[in-house]
C-alpha cells in the first residue's frame, strides 16, 4: 500500500524521515481537534453575544459605540498577517535562508502587535465615555468575545516569539517545524474568528 | 458564615481566622460545625499520614520518578482511578450524612445547619461527576484503549500527564475547601443569579468555579488525546469496524468531551467574570440573562451524561462477551447505537429545564428527542442479552455487575420516559423523583460499569486477580443499598418532597426516609467491602497471580501481553485481521499461535518522565486558590510557574528513551517461556488459584 499523498490537512512539509518519526501527522491532527474545541468556545460566545446584544440596559448601543474604520483597518492587518505567516511557512518548507523566515515571522508579529494596539485603543475610547463591561449585558458580551479573541492574538504573538527563540536554539528540527505549523493553524483560525467578529459584531452593529 | 476580619490582607487576601472550620467549631460548638471541623481535620491528618508513610518507607523518590512524573499511559490511568477512589469515599460519606440529616430532621432541626447541608449536596454532586466519574472513566480508557488498539502509548503522552494533573489540581481545590473557607451552596450546577456575588459573596462559589474549570480543561485535553489516539495509532489492519466495543464507546465519549466540555468552561468563566469583574452575563439587572447560563450549562450537562455512560456500555460489552465466551451479538448495531446516542445527546439539553419558560412546542420537540434516545439504548440491552444467550455464562463479579446494570438501568430508563414528558415533568420537577431517576441511571450506568471494568482489568494491570468473595459482598451491598436508598425517593418525589431539603415538615415521609437512610449505610458498607477486598487481594496475591496475562479467556489484544504489561506494551506490533484477534488466534487451530515470538525485535522509544505536567496542573490549582482568596500575588507567581513550565518543556529535547531490542527480546522470550510452563485452565476454574492466566483451548 502506498503512503497517502496528504499526511495531514493544511500545508504539508513533504516526506521527511525525521518528521515521520516524530509523528507530524498525529501532532497536526491533534492540533486540528484542539482548534475545533476552541472554535466551539468562540461559537458559544457568538451565540451569547447574539442573545445579549439587545440587553443594553439604557446604556451605550452597538450603533453608538462601534467605529467601522478602525475595525476595518484591524481586519486588514489580521488578513495581511495571515498572508505573511503563510509566506513564512513556505520559507520553512523550501528551506529558504533563515533571514527570509525571520523576516516574514517578524512582519507577522508586527502586524499582530499593531492589531492589538489598535484594539486596545478602541477599548480605551469606549471606556473613556462609559462603555465599560459592567455597564450592561451587551457590553459584557462584547468585551468577552472580542477580549477572548484579543487574548488569543496576544498568546499567538507570545508563542511566535518563543518559536523564534527555538529556531535560534535548535534550527529547524522536526519539533520546531511541527510547532511552527501548529502556530500557523492557530494564527489562521484567529483570522477566521476575527472575520466573523467583524461581520457579526461590527457590521451588524453599524446597520442596526 | 459571617464575614470575619481579614488577616494580613496584602498577603492572605480575604482570609480571616473564621475561615478555619476549627475556629468556627471552637467558637460555636454545634454538631454541624464540629462535623465540618472533623472533616477538615481528616483531610489534614490524612495528608500528614500519607506523607509520613512515604517518608518512613523512603518512597518519595520512587513515587516521584516512577509515578507522579510518569508519561506512561498505564500509570496515568491507574493514578486517575486512584483519584476517583479517594473522591468516591469522600462524596459517599457526604451522601450518608445527608440521608441521616433528612431521616432525623422531620419536624426537627437535625444536626446539620442549612448552610452546611447546602455545601454537602453541592460537593457531593460536583465530586461525583467531575472528580469521581470523570477520572474513573478517563483512567480506564487511558489504561485499556492503547492496549486494545495495539499502540505503545497515547498520541500525546505529555498532554496526558497535564490533563491528569489539572484534574488532580481541581480535586485538590475541593479538598482545600474543607480546610480553608467553605464550599458553594449552589448545587453541582451552580445556577446564577444565586451564585452571583450579590447572593453568594463568600469563597464557596469561587472554589466551585475554579475546581470545575480545571477539571473541565483537563477533560477537554483528555478527550482530544483519546480521539487522536484511536484515530491515528491503531495497529496495522485494525480498521474501525474491527475495534473492540470499548474502543468505540471511548471514541464517542472522547468526541463528546471535545465538543461538550467547552460549554462548561464558557459557563464557569463567564460566571467568574460576573463575580470578579462585575460583568452582567447572568445577573438580574443591566441586561443579564440567567437563561444563557442554563443553556450553556446543560449544553455541556446533557452530553456529559453520555460521556459518563458510554464507557460503561463499552465495559459491559467486553464483559458480557468474554464471560459468555461468545462473539458480541449485533456488533454493527452496537456501533450504530453508540454513535446515535452520541449525536442525539446534543439535541435534548432543554429537558433539564422544561419548567423554565420556553414554549410548549419547544418542550415537545426536546421531549420527543429525549424519548428517542431510549431506542438505541434499548438496542444495546437486547444485544447484550442475545450475547449471553446459549453462551458459557460465568457469574463472576464483573458479570454480576453487568446483569444488575441491565435490570436496574431499564427501570431508570422507564422513569426517564416519564420525565421526558413535559406535563409529567412539571409535576415532579425539582423533587426527589428526579434525584431517584438520575441516581438510577448513573449508579448502574456509570458506577457498576466502572467497578466491573476495575474487576475485569485489574489482573491485567497488577498481575493478580481481585478476591471474588469480597467482590461479591461489595456487589451485593452496592445493589441492595442502591435499591433501598433510591427507590423510596421515587415515592417521596411523587408525593412532592422537594430535593435539597434540609428539614422536612411532613411526618408521613418518615418511613421512606428511614429506608433510604438504611440504604445509604449499606452503600457505605459496599465501599468498605471494596477497600477490604483490595487489602485482602494484595495480601493473598501469591495465590492469584496471572502473569501469563489472560485470566478470563479474553478476546482483544490487551489480553495477549503479560500482566502487568511491559512499559512498551507490545514487543512487536500486532497485525489485526478480525474483531477478536487474540481469541481467534487461541481457538482457531488454523491460525498462528498467539504466544509466538515476533519475527524480529527492534528498538522501542518510550517517553521519558516529565515534571512539567505536575508543575502545570498544581501551578494552575495554586493560581486558582489565589483567585478564590484574592491573593493576587499568589495567582501571579503560580501562573508564571505554569507558563515557564510550558516554555521549558517546549525547549526540551531528548525526551525519549530507547529500550534496546536485546532487552525487549530477553524480557519477551522469558515471558513466553513462563507462559509455556503455565497450565491452561478451563473456564469453570477461572476464579480459583489454579488460574495463572492461560486459557485452555477446547478441542
Amino acid at each position: 500500500m502506498s503512503e497517502p499523498e496528504l499526511a495531514h490537512a493544511g500545508l504539508n512539509l513533504g516526506p521527511s524521515a525525521e518528521l515521520t518519526r516524530d509523528g507530524a501527522e498525529n501532532a497536526i491532527f491533534g492540533f486540528w481537534i484542539f482548534l475545533m474545541s476552541d472554535a466551539v468556545i468562540f461559537a458559544l460566545l457568538f451565540a451569547t453575544y447574539g442573545t445579549m446584544v439587545a440587553g443594553t440596559a439604557g446604556g451605550p448601543t452597538p450603533a453608538s459605540e462601534f467605529k467601522l474604520l478602525p475595525a476595518f483597518v484591524e481586519t486588514l492587518l489580521l488578513l495581511t498577517s495571515s498572508a505573511t505567516f503563510g509566506r513564512a511557512s513556505i520559507a520553512m518548507k523550501y528551506a529558504e535562508p533563515r533571514r527570509t523566515l525571520f523576516g516574514w515571522l517578524g512582519a507577522t508579529l508586527g502586524l499582530g502587535l499593531t492589531f492589538l494596539a489598535l484594539e486596545a485603543n478602541d477599548y480605551a475610547t469606549m471606556v473613556a465615555h462609559g462603555a465599560v463591561p459592567s455597564r450592561s449585558g451587551f457590553l459584557s458580551a462584547f468585551y468577552a468575545l472580542t477580549g477572548l479573541h484579543g487574548l488569543h492574538v496576544a498568546v499567538a504573538c507570545f508563542w511566535l516569539v518563543v518559536m523564534v527563540g527555538q529556531v535560534l536554539a535548535y534550527g529547524l528540527d522536526a519539533r520546531v517545524k511541527i510547532n511552527l505549523l501548529r502556530l500557523g493553524l492557530f494564527w489562521h483560525l484567529l483570522d477566521i474568528v476575527w472575520i466573523a467578529i467583524f461581520s457579526v459584531v461590527y457590521l451588524q452593529g453599524a446597520i442596526r | 458564615m459571617s464575614p470575619s476580619t481579614p488577616v494580613l490582607p496584602a498577603l492572605l487576601g480575604r482570609f480571616g481566622w473564621h475561615d478555619l472550620p476549627f475556629v468556627r467549631a471552637w467558637q460555636n460548638p454545634t454538631a454541624s460545625e464540629i462535623i465540618g471541623a472533623f472533616a477538615g481535620g481528616l483531610v489534614v491528618v490524612g495528608a500528614i499520614a500519607v506523607a509520613a508513610v512515604l517518608t518512613r518507607h523512603r518512597w518519595w523518590g520512587r513515587l516521584w520518578s516512577e509515578w507522579l512524573t510518569s508519561l506512561d499511559h498505564k500509570k496515568i490511568g491507574i493514578m486517575y482511578v486512584v483519584l476517583a477512589g479517594v473522591m468516591l469515599s469522600r462524596a459517599l460519606i457526604e451522601a450518608v450524612l445527608m440521608r441521616m440529616q433528612q431521616a432525623v430532621a422531620i419536624d426537627a432541626p437535625g444536626f446539620l445547619s442549612p448552610d452546611h447541608f447546602g455545601q454537602l449536596f453541592s460537593t457531593h454532586g460536583s465530586i461525583m461527576i467531575f472528580f469521581m466519574a470523570m477520572p474513573f472513566l478517563t483512567g480506564l480508557i487511558n489504561y485499556v484503549v492503547p492496549l486494545q488498539i495495539g499502540a505503545r502509548d497515547m498520541a500525546f503522552p505529555w498532554a496526558n500527564s497535564v490533563a491528569l494533573w489539572l484534574t488532580i489540581g481541581g480535586a485538590g481545590l475541593m479538598m482545600a475547601s474543607l480546610v480553608v473557607g467553605e464550599f458553594s451552596t449552589g448545587g453541582w450546577s451552580g445556577y446564577p443569579p444565586y451564585t452571583e456575588r450579590d447572593f453568594s459573596p463568600g469563597v464557596g462559589v469561587d472554589y466551585w468555579i475554579w475546581a470545575v474549570t480545571l477539571g473541565s480543561i483537563g477533560s477537554t485535553m483528555a478527550g482530544i488525546n483519546i480521539a487522536c489516539t484511536i484515530y491515528k495509532l491503531r495497529a496495522p489492519g485494525l480498521r474501525f469496524m474491527r475495534m473492540q466495543m470499548f474502543c468505540w464507546t471511548s471514541l464517542c465519549t472522547a468526541i463528546l468531551m471535545i465538543f461538550a466540555m467547552p460549554p462548561l468552561t464558557v459557563a464557569t468563566l463567564l460566571l467568574a467574570l460576573d463575580r470578579y469583574a462585575d460583568f452582567h452575563f447572568f445577573t438580574n439587572d443591566l441586561g443579564g440573562n440567567m437563561m444563557n447560563y442554563a443553556n450553556l450549562f446543560w449544553l455541556f450537562g446533557h452530553p456529559e451524561v453520555y460521556i459518563l455512560i458510554l464507557p460503561a456500555f463499552g465495559v459491559y460489552s467486553e464483559v458480557v462477551s468474554t464471560f459468555s465466551s461468545k462473539d458480541l451479538y449485533g456488533y454493527v448495531s452496537l456501533v450504530l447505537a453508540t454513535m446515535a446516542i452520541a449525536v442525539l445527546s446534543f439535541t435534548v439539553w432543554v429537558h433539564h429545564f422544561f419548567t423554565m419558560g420556553q414554549s410548549a412546542n419547544i418542550n415537545a420537540v426536546f421531549g420527543i428527542a429525549t424519548m428517542t434516545i431510549g431506542v438505541p439504548t434499548g438496542v444495546k440491552i437486547y444485544d447484550w442479552i442475545w450475547t449471553m444467550f446459549r453462551g458459557e455464562v460465568r457469574f463472576t463479579v464483573p458479570m454480576l455487575y453487568s446483569i444488575a446494570f441491565m435490570m436496574t438501568f431499564v427501570l431508570g430508563g422507564f422513569t426517564g420516559i416519564i420525565l421526558a414528558m413535559p406535563p409529567l415533568d412539571y409535576l415532579v420537577h425539582n423533587t426527589l423523583f428526579l434525584v431517584a431517576h438520575f441516581h438510577n441511571m448513573l449508579i448502574p450506568g456509570l458506577l457498576y460499569g466502572m467497578l466491573a471494568g476495575y474487576h475485569y482489568w485489574f489482573p491485567k494491570a497488577f498481575g493478580f486477580r481481585l478476591d471474588e468473595r469480597w467482590g461479591r459482598r461489595a456487589f451485593t451491598c452496592w445493589v441492595v443499598g442502591f435499591y433501598l436508598a433510591f427507590f423510596p425517593l421515587y415515592v417521596l418525589g411523587a408525593s412532592g418532597m422537594a430535593r435539597r431539603t434540609q428539614a422536612i415538615f411532613e411526618p408521613s415521609f418518615r418511613p421512606w426516609l428511614y429506608v433510604a437512610g438504611v440504604g445509604a449505610f449499606i452503600l457505605l458498607a459496599a465501599l468498605a467491602s471494596l477497600m477490604i477486598q483490595l487489602y485482602v487481594s494484595i495480601r493473598d496475591r501469591a495465590a492469584t497471580m496471572v502473569e501469563a496475562g489472560d485470566p478470563w479467556d479474553g478476546r482483544g489484544l490487551e489480553w495477549s501481553v503479560a500482566a502487568p504489561p511491559p512499559e512498551y506494551n507490545f514487543a512487536g506490533l500486532p497485525h489485526v485481521d478480525g474483531r477478536n484477534p487474540f481469541y481467534d488466534d487461541k481457538h482457531d487451530a488454523g491460525r498462528p499461535d498467539p504466544y509466538r515470538s515476533p519475527t524480529d525485535y527492534s528498538d522501542i522509544e518510550v517517553p521519558r518522565g516529565s515534571m512539567a505536567g505536575i508543575a502545570i496542573g498544581l501551578g494552575a490549582a495554586v493560581a486558582a486558590f489565589g483567585l478564590v482568596w484574592e491573593m493576587w500575588w499568589l495567582t501571579l507567581v503560580a501562573a508564571e510557574v505554569v507558563v515557564a513550565a510550558l516554555i521549558l518543556r517546549s525547549f526540551g529535547r531528548n525526551q525519549h528513551r530507547t529500550i534496546p531490542a536485546a532487552e525487549i527480546a530477553a524480557e519477551h522470550e522469558a515471558w513466553l517461556a513462563r507462559v509455556r510452563a503455565t497450565r491452561p485452565i478451563p473456564r469453570r476454574l477461572e476464579t480459583q488459584a489454579i488460574n495463572r492466566g492461560l486459557a485452555e483451548v477446547r478441542a
